[in-house]
C-alpha cells in the first residue's frame, strides 16, 4: 500500500512541504514570526530558548530544533539569530546540512536591526517557497512513514475506544513496515511489565524498566507526590483514578507489535516498527520530542478534547466520547464512540483510524492545521545561566 | 464488549466495570463477563466514565482493571459501591509507596 508524498535528496519522505524558519533564540522568535506571516507554506518555531544554557540542557534544545530543520515535511530553512546568543544561527544550520535542503541562515545584528531581517527573510523564503512549489507529491511506501501517537485530555473512553482504535492502526501501520512512536514516560508507570515483556531484547526490556524507574524516583525527589499532575483533574473528573489506570488504558496506542527500540528524546529511531520514545507526559514536549525524531504525521487521542496541532505536521485528533466529538467538532478529526455501544469494532474503528494516516499522509489537511494549531514547546531539562 | 450494555467489564481478572452512562443508586446493571451475565445493584450514585465495584474488595487489597492492579482500596469497597479516588490510592508515583 502507498501514499502520496514528497521524497527528498536525502532519500527520506514528507507528507508535508513546508518551508521553516527557526529561531535560534527567543531573541530572534519575533523577527521569525514575522518572516512568515501572512505567507502560506512558510512556518516557524516559536522557540522560547537557546541562550544561556550549557551542557545536556543546551544540547537538547539545538537536537529538537535541528531535528525539526531536518524533519523530512521541511522543503528547506532559513535559521534566524539575534548574533550573540550561546546557540549561533550558523551552528543551527550547520548541524541540519547533512539532510541535503537548501538551507540559510541570518543574524539581526549582522543584518542591522529588525526591519532588514524581516525584508531580507521574507526574500529568502519566498524564493524558497518557489522552489518548493515545483517538487511534486509522488507515490511512496507505507513503509516510510513515521507515525507519532499521544492520548492527551484522556477519560475513561480513551482506554476502552481512541486508544485500542489508534493501537490497531497501529499493528497496521507496522504489519506495513512503518514506524509507530510511542511517547510519554511518565504515562507508562503501572504498565511498563506489559510493554517490556514485547521488548525485542532482555536489554531493551531493562531501558524500557529502568526509564520508568528514573520518573517515578524523580517524581518522588521532588518531595510531591505524582497524582499532584497525574492524573490531572480532568482525568479524575472523568472517571480515571490511579497513574496506573490511565497508564493501561494509554499504552493500548502502541498496538501490540514488538517493541524494537528505546530513544532518548528527539533523537531519530534506528528501526523500523515499534520504538518507545522517553518523554515527558506533558502533551506538547512529547508531540515535539517526536516530530524532532522523525515523525512526519500524529494520531492523537483524547477523550476530553484537545486542540494539539504542530507546526510542521499533520495531528489528526480522534476521541471515543461522543459528546466531545459533537462539543469539539472543530477539532475532532474521527469519532469512534460506537466502539463503546458494540456498534463498531476495536479492528474496524483500527482500520478507520489507519485509512485517516494514509489520507492525512497524502495531503488531505487535519483539523489542527485547518485552524492553524502550530504547537512547540522543547522538554528544558537544566537551568537558564 | 457487550453491545447495549450500560457499563463494561474488560478483563475477567476485574473487580470493577465502568459505567458508560450516569446511572442512579439503587438500580440494576446487567452485565457481561465472559459470557455470563451478572446482575449487580448500585449502592452509590455512578458518574458517566466512572467504576464500581462487582465485588466485596477487603481494605488495602488490589482494585483490578483491564486486567491488572490499578491501586489499592483504603477502605472496604461494598459490591455495586463506586470505586475512585476517595476509597483507592495509586500504589506508584508516592512518596510513601517508595
Amino acid at each position: 500500500m502507498e501514499f502520496q508524498g514528497y521524497r527528498r535528496a536525502n532519500g527520506k519522505v514528507g507528507v508535508r512541504n513546508h518551508v521553516l524558519v527557526i529561531p535560534s533564540v527567543v531573541c530572534s522568535q519575533g523577527a521569525a514570526e514575522a518572516i512568515t506571516r501572512n505567507v502560506k507554506g512558510a512556518v516557524y518555531l516559536p522557540n522560547v530558548f537557546g541562550c544561556a544554557q550549557v551542557g545536556a540542557d543546551r544540547e537538547q534544545t539545538k537536537r529538537t530544533l535541528v531535528g525539526f530543520g531536518t524533519n523530512p515535511n521541511i522543503f528547506s530553512v532559513l535559521v534566524v539569530g539575534n548574533g550573540c546568543e550561546n546557540l549561533p544561527a550558523k551552528e543551527v544550520a550547520e548541524a541540519i546540512a547533512p539532510s541535503k535542503k537548501r538551507l540559510e541562515y541570518i543574524e539581526i545584528q549582522e543584518v542591522g536591526g529588525t526591519k532588514k531581517t524581516i525584508a531580507k527573510g521574507r526574500k529568502i523564503v519566498k524564493e524558497m517557497l518557489a522552489e518548493a512549489a515545483a517538487l511534486p507529491r509522488e507515490p511512496i511506501p507505507l513503509s516510510e512513514l513515521i507515525l507519532a501517537t499521544e492520548c492527551g485530555g484522556s477519560d475513561y473512553t480513551s482506554g476502552l475506544a481512541s486508544n485500542p482504535a489508534l493501537g490497531a492502526a497501529s499493528d497496521l501501520l507496522v504489519q506495513a513496515g512503518g514506524t509507530v512512536i510511542l511517547s510519554e514516560t511518565t504515562e507508562l508507570i503501572g504498565a511498563e511489565h506489559l510493554l517490556a515483556r514485547r521488548a525485542k531484547s532482555p536489554e531493551i526490556g531493562r531501558q524500557v524498566l529502568d526509564l520508568i524507574a528514573w520518573w517515578e524516583k524523580e517524581a518522588i525527589a521532588t518531595g510531591q507526590d505524582i497524582r499532584g499532575a497525574n492524573p490531572a483533574p480532568g482525568n479524575i473528573a472523568g472517571g480515571i483514578t490511579t497513574i496506573e489506570e490511565k497508564s493501561l488504558g494509554c499504552i493500548y496506542k502502541g498496538g501490540t507489535t514488538t517493541l524494537e527500540e528505546v530513544v532518548k528524546y528527539a533523537f531519530p529511531a534506528t528501526k523500523k516498527g515499534l520504538i518507545l520514545m522517553d518523554t515527558p507526559g506533558h502533551d506538547i514536549d512529547q508531540l515535539t520530542g517526536m516530530m524532532a525524531g522523525g515523525a512526519q504525521i500524529a494520531v492523537f487521542t483524547t477523550g476530553r478534547g484537545t486542540p494539539t496541532g504542530s507546526p510542521i505536521a499533520p495531528v489528526i485528533k480522534i476521541s471515543g466520547n461522543a459528546e466531545t466529538c459533537r462539543k469539539m467538532k472543530d477539532n475532532i478529526d474521527l469519532c469512534v464512540s460506537q466502539v463503546l455501544q458494540g456498534k463498531e469494532t476495536v479492528k474496524e474503528a483500527g482500520k478507520r483510524v489507519f485509512d485517516e494516516v494514509v489520507a492525512v499522509a497524502s495531503g488531505k489537511l487535519s483539523k489542527a492545521e485547518k485552524l492553524g494549531q502550530r504547537d512547540f514547546c522543547i522538554f528544558k531539562i537544566g537551568l537558564n545561566f | 464488549m457487550a453491545a447495549k450494555s450500560k457499563a463494561i467489564v474488560i478483563n475477567e481478572k476485574d473487580n470493577v466495570a465502568t459505567a458508560i452512562m450516569p446511572m442512579k443508586a439503587g438500580s440494576a446493571v446487567s452485565l457481561v463477563v465472559q459470557g455470563r451475565t451478572e446482575k449487580v445493584k448500585l449502592l452509590s450514585p455512578i458518574p458517566m466514565g466512572h467504576k464500581f465495584a462487582l465485588r466485596d474488595i477487603e481494605q488495602g487489597t488490589d482494585v483490578v482493571k483491564y486486567g491488572e492492579p490499578i491501586g489499592k482500596t483504603t477502605a472496604r469497597i461494598a459490591r455495586g459501591e463506586h470505586v475512585h479516588v476517595h476509597n483507592v490510592i495509586s500504589h506508584r508515583g508516592r512518596k510513601e509507596a517508595a
